[in-house]
């Protein structure tokens, strides 16, 4: 067991975890942030991507030893900045609007994928979008509509 | 809930060369194959790790006495977008492109691809075919190994238990030209089928090619070079025939198996045919 320390949505956190813990693990039975999701658990489908210092990464892959100080965005704070507003992240906005989920249990990763490709300056070109979210699997959509509304926020058309 | 080893975490590398000296340690990188193993599911849990993740040491990408020096801890998405790599190693920046997807480039490295010693992995074949040289080292010290002889079996590698990867090197050849290719499922995040680099150095698009490498993935039990195909194409021209003669030579040296993925038959025909398109774009005909 280490004390490890690093940044959740913003605010400081500490565990006293083992070093080979999984990250998703952490967040969502140490820290109580369910908003990641285990599909696999293998890095393939993509539902349980965080950003780790703003790059998505798939946490079922990514020991606890390799996360102290550094800076983890979940799902949970997406909506963060947006919460004083009262609303959600535009991105949330563009899927609930457009039908980019269904069953859900892809959203929270097809979110952040999509949050680390605009965040890189990903612009609406639809190839260019499916190759940001190609990490992440999702069975019910057939992800056009996931496509659209990335595609959505990235052109501006998503207050 | 996965099983949950003790892991070090050092912060230089003499302090890793230490840890190993002490007993077995399972290193990891960024995790992308090994974290798939404390499930347990895919065979025995390591017992104990040494995360590399802290090691400065194994960082950068560089120009060093005529190479290009990329440190084993170099993730592909790294690779993609450095310059110095786009300019003298283009093929393994298309390899890089190939792997998995954003999160699995993120943070695989090119060190964990090459200890890995899948015969699938991508960036094999390419250091292959760009004759790069595997530099290791231990508390014993340091040496180089090309990756030609770096991978002696089936997963199997020269690493001794208690040695890193610490960079590779690539030659820069003047007039070189490498060429990748990689064939799966589908574009992203597929274990390919058959992977293939080929390289050759030649003065003049009608100028015969010399120092040619054909190397391929998927196709046996380790990344191979091509012994037949290659001396099918050493000191020819790039024209219908010569393709011919070296999609033919290469089916014949090939003997692939079944599996999972696809069949024997299937990837040697396959990797005639990428060879034979290789030679005809090269040739322009
Ligand atoms: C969804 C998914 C898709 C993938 N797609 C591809 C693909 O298309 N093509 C492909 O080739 N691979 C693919 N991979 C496999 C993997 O991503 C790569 O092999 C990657 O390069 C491994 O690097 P890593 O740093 O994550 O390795 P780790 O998992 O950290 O380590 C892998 C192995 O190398 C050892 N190791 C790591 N670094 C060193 C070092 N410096 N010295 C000594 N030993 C070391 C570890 O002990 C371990 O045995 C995929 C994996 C996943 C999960
Ligand atoms: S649960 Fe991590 S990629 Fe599927
Ligand atoms: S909405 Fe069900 S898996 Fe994507």
């Amino acid at each position: 067991m280490t004390a490890i320390r690093f940044l959740v949505n913003g605010s400081p956190v500490e565990v006293d975890v083992p070093g080979m813990r999984r990250l998703l693990d952490v967040l969502r039975e140490d820290l109580g942030l369910t908003g990641t999701k285990e599909g696999c658990g293998e890095g393939e489908c993509g539902a349980c991507s965080v950003l780790l210092d703003g790059q998505v990464v798939d946490s079922c892959l990514v020991p606890m030893s390799q996360v102290d100080g550094r800076i983890v965005r979940t799902v949970e704070g997406l909506a963060l900045a947006a919460r004083e507003r009262g609303t959600l992240d535009t991105l949330q906005e563009a899927f609930l609007e457009l039908g980019a989920a269904q069953c859900g249990i892809c959203t929270p990763g097809m979110l952040m994928a999509a949050r680390a490709y605009l965040d890189a300056g990903g612009g609406p070109d639809h190839d260019a979008i499916r190759e940001g979210i190609a990490g992440n699997l999702c069975r019910c959509t057939g992800y056009q509509k996931i496509v659209e509304a990335i595609a959505a926020v990235a052109a501006g058309d998503v207050a | 809930m996965p099983a949950e080893p003790p892991i070090e975490v050092p912060v230089r590398l003499s302090e890793a060369y230490s840890l190993l000296a002490g007993g077995p340690l399972v290193p990891i990188a960024g995790g992308t194959d090994i974290m798939v193993r404390i499930t347990g599911e895919l065979g025995p849990v390591p017992e104990r790790m040494l995360d590399l993740s802290r090691l400065d040491e194994l960082e950068g990408i560089s120009l060093e006495d005529g190479s290009l020096a990329l440190g084993a801890r170099t993730t592909y998405t790294e690779l993609r977008r450095s310059t110095l790599c786009r300019e003298h190693a283009p093929a393994l920046v298309e390899a890089a492109a190939t792997i998995g997807a954003a999160q699995i480039q993120n943070r695989g490295t090119l060190g964990g691809n090459i200890a890995n010693a899948s015969p699938a992995g991508d960036t094999l074949p390419v250091l292959l075919a760009m004759d790069a040289d595997i530099e290791v080292g231990g508390h014993r010290g340091e040496r180089r190994v090309p990756a030609a002889g770096f991978f002696p079996g089936y997963r199997q590698t020269a690493l001794a238990p208690d040695e890193l990867i610490l960079r590779i090197r690539i030659p820069l050849a003047a007039g070189r030209v490498t060429r990748f290719r990689k064939v799966g499922t589908r574009r992203a995040q597929a274990i390919s089928k058959v992977v293939m680099a080929v390289s050759w150095r030649a003065h003049g698009p009608s100028a015969g090619w010399s120092d040619v490498r054909v190397a391929l993935g998927s196709v046996a039990a380790t990344p191979i070079r091509a012994a037949a195909a290659e001396a099918a194409l050493e000191g020819a021209r790039p024209s219908p025939e010569t393709a011919d003669a070296a999609a033919e030579a290469l089916a014949d040296e090939l003997t692939p198996i079944d599996d999972v993925r696809s069949t024997g038959d299937y990837r040697r025909m396959v990797a005639a045919r990428i060879l034979h398109r290789i030679v005809r774009d090269a040739g322009g005909w």
